[in-house]
C-alpha cells in the first residue's frame, strides 16, 4: 500500500495557465469559495432529505441506512427539483442582470427619475 | 413531457469495478450536475443577449465597424460583466467536478487498483507499453481541466485517471451520454448501421479510446469483430480493460501506445474509429496519425471520426465564439485551430480519395427509461444555425455531433 495525500491530490491543479475572468482575481476567488460552500450546503440538505424520508418510512436513522438509501423515481425527481430551485435562488443576481440586459426599460436611473419627478407638474 | 431535470447520480450504470460513491459524494455530484444544467440552460443564453444588446453595439460605437472575427468577439466578450460571471462559474464548476471525482477515487485508490489487477492480470487482451511517450500536446496542458490528464501515475498500476474520468462523466455531461456514458459509441453504431447496412467489419481499431466508453458499443454491435482500443494514457487503458472485462466484454483488447509506436499490421483494419479525439492533438499529430490510419486500413475499410459541433466560415460569429470556448478556457487549445482546418485536405494528403470522403451529423443515443433524452436542452453547444455550413458540410446542421470520414 502506497501512502498518498488524498486531499492534496484531490485539489491538484490542472496543467495550463488558469484563466481569471473578473477584472480583479480576488472576486473569482471569493466566487469559487462561495460556490464550494453552496455545494456543501446542498450536500447537507440532501442528507437531511434522506433523514426525513427514512423517518417517514419508520426506518432507523443510522449512518448505514443513510448511505444505503436510494431514492425511488418520485424522490429522485423531487430531490433534483430542490437542487434546481436552490441554484435558482442563489444565482438570483445573475438572472436579474440578464433581465436588465434584455429589457432596457428596467434600468432607469433613480437620479434622473428624481429630477424628472421633481420637474413634473 | 420531456423532463428538464437530469437523472440523479445513483441512476448511473455500475459494474464490479465501480468506485463506492457514498451518500454525500452522490449529493455533491447531483448538485454539480444540476449546476451544469442550470448554467447551460438558464445562464449561458444571457451571453448571447449581452453580445447582441451591448457587446456588439459597443464595439461598433467604439471602433466604427462591426465585429469581424471570433477572436474579436472573444476579446470584446471578456470585458462584459455578465459573460465574466458565467465563464467564472463554468470554469469553477469544472474544477469542482474534478476535485469531487478525484476525491472519490483517491480515498479508495488501493482497493480500485487491486480490483483492476484482478481483472487485468494475466490477460492477453491488455498490453501496457512502459516506453510509450506522452506527446507534448498532452504533456503541456491537462485537457478539460483534468489534473494529471490521462497519463499521470500517482502510484504503481495507477487507475486514478480512468476511474475519475468515468465517475465524473455523468456530471460533466449531465447524464446526456446515457447511463454508462456510451451515448457517443451508440450514436456511431446507429450512423454506421443506417448508412452502411451491409458493412461487416472483422477488425476494428478505436484510436485515442480512453477507457473505451465509446468502444464497447462497437464491440456489442459487431460481436464477431476483433476490437482494439488504443490510448496513450496507461491509467486509462488499465481501467478501461478492467471495466470492459467487468461489463462482460472479455474479447476487446486494450493497448497502451503512443500514436507513433502503434505496432499493428498494415492494411489490417476494416474500421478505424476516432471519437472526440483530434481536438486534443496537434497539427503535426493529425497529419502523421491520419497517414498512419490510412496505412493501417484494409482496402474497402472505413475511417470515421466523431467530434463535438464544429463550425464553418458561414457559422455566425457568436456561435463560433461559443464553440471555441473550451479551447481557451477548458484547456483544449488545439480545438480552436482544428475548427478551421480542412480535414478533407489532411485526409487527402494522408492518402484518402476525395471522392470517398463524407461528413454529416449524429446524435447521442440514450436508452429509454431513466435516462430520457431530456438533455437536448443543454445549450452550450446548441447553436442556432440558419442553414448548416457551406456546401461541403451540407449534411451537417450544427445541432448534433459533427462526423467525418472516408473509405479506402
Amino acid at each position: 500500500m502506497t501512502e498518498i495525500d488524498v486531499n492534496k491530490l484531490a485539489n491538484a491543479k490542472a496543467k495550463g495557465k488558469r484563466p481569471y475572468f473578473f477584472d480583479d482575481p480576488a472576486v473569482e476567488r471569493v466566487l469559487s469559495i462561495t460556490m464550494a460552500v453552496a455545494t456543501e450546503l446542498a450536500v447537507t440538505r440532501e442528507r437531511l432529505d434522506t433523514v426525513e424520508r427514512l423517518l417517514e418510512d419508520g426506518t432507523p436513522v443510522t449512518k448505514a441506512n443513510i448511505d444505503a438509501y436510494r431514492p425511488d423515481d418520485d424522490a429522485s425527481r423531487e430531490r433534483q427539483q430542490w437542487h434546481a430551485d436552490y441554484i435558482n435562488r442563489i444565482l438570483r443576481i445573475i438572472h436579474q442582470e440578464l433581465e436588465a440586459i434584455e429589457n432596457e426599460s428596467l434600468n432607469e436611473d433613480p437620479e434622473k427619475l428624481a429630477d424628472d419627478f421633481a420637474a413634473a407638474s | 413531457m420531456t423532463s428538464t431535470l437530469p437523472p440523479t447520480y445513483d441512476r448511473t450504470g455500475r459494474h464490479a469495478l465501480s468506485p463506492e460513491v457514498d451518500h454525500d459524494e452522490t449529493a455533491r455530484f447531483n448538485f454539480l450536475t444540476n449546476l451544469n444544467v442550470h448554467l447551460g440552460q438558464k445562464v449561458s443564453p444571457g451571453n448571447r443577449a449581452a453580445f447582441e444588446k451591448r457587446v456588439a453595439p459597443g464595439f461598433k460605437k467604439e471602433t466604427g465597424s462591426d465585429l469581424q472575427t471570433r477572436q474579436q468577439v472573444r476579446v470584446a466578450m471578456r470585458q462584459d460583466p455578465y459573460y465574466q460571471c458565467w465563464a467564472a462559474l463554468r470554469r469553477n464548476t469544472m474544477e469542482q467536478r474534478q476535485q469531487a471525482g478525484r476525491h472519490v477515487v483517491l480515498r479508495q485508490l488501493d482497493d480500485l487498483i487491486s480490483k483492476a489487477r484482478d481483472f487485468n492480470s494475466g490477460k492477453e487482451t491488455l498490453a501496457i507499453d512502459t516506453a510509450a511517450e506522452v506527446p507534448r500536446y498532452l504533456a503541456a496542458v491537462d485537457n478539460h481541466c483534468m489534473p494529471g490528464s490521462y497519463y499521470t501515475e500517482v502510484v504503481p498500476d495507477d487507475v486514478l485517471a480512468g476511474a475519475n474520468y468515468e465517475s465524473g462523466l455523468f456530471v460533466t455531461t449531465a447524464g446526456s451520454m446515457s447511463s454508462h456514458g456510451n451515448g457517443g459509441g451508440r450514436a456511431i453504431v446507429n450512423f454506421v448501421k443506417e448508412h452502411y447496412p451491409d458493412f461487416a467489419p472483422k477488425r476494428i481499431l478505436d484510436l485515442g479510446a480512453g477507457i473505451g466508453v465509446n468502444t464497447l458499443p462497437l464491440a456489442a454491435a459487431f460481436p464477431d469483430a476483433d476490437v482494439i482500443a488504443v490510448d496513450v494514457g496507461a491509467p486509462m487503458v488499465r481501467w478501461g480493460h478492467a471495466r470492459a472485462q467487468a461489463l462482460g466484454y472479455d474479447r476487446v483488447k486494450f493497448v497502451h501506445a503512443d500514436g507513433d509506436r502503434m505496432d499493428f499490421e498494415l492494411g489490417s483494419f476494416d474500421w478505424v474509429q476516432t471519437t472526440m479525439f483530434w481536438h486534443e492533438t496537434s497539427t503535426s499529430a493529425i497529419h502523421s496519425m491520419m497517414k498512419k490510419i490510412h496505412d493501417l486500413m484494409a482496402p474497402g475499410g472505413l475511417f470515421l471520426n466523431v467530434e463535438q459541433p464544429n463550425f464553418t466560415p458561414d457559422t455566425p460569429l457568436f456561435d463560433q465564439f461559443t464553440r471555441d470556448w473550451d479551447a481557451w478556457y477548458n484547456n483544449e487549445p488545439f480545438w480552436s485551430k482544428l475548427h478551421v482546418m480542412d480535414v478533407f485536405e489532411i485526409m487527402q494528403d494522408a492518402g484518402f480519395d476525395r471522392g470517398k470522403m463524407f461528413d454529416g451529423g449524429t446524435e447521442a443515443d440514450i436508452e429509454q427509461g431513466q435516462f430520457q433524452p431530456w438533455s437536448s436542452t443543454l445549450s452550450r453547444h446548441k447553436p442556432e444555425l440558419k442553414d448548416g455550413g457551406d456546401a461541403k458540410h451540407n449534411a451537417y446542421k450544427g445541432e448534433r455531433w459533427y462526423l467525418f470520414g472516408g473509405w479506402k
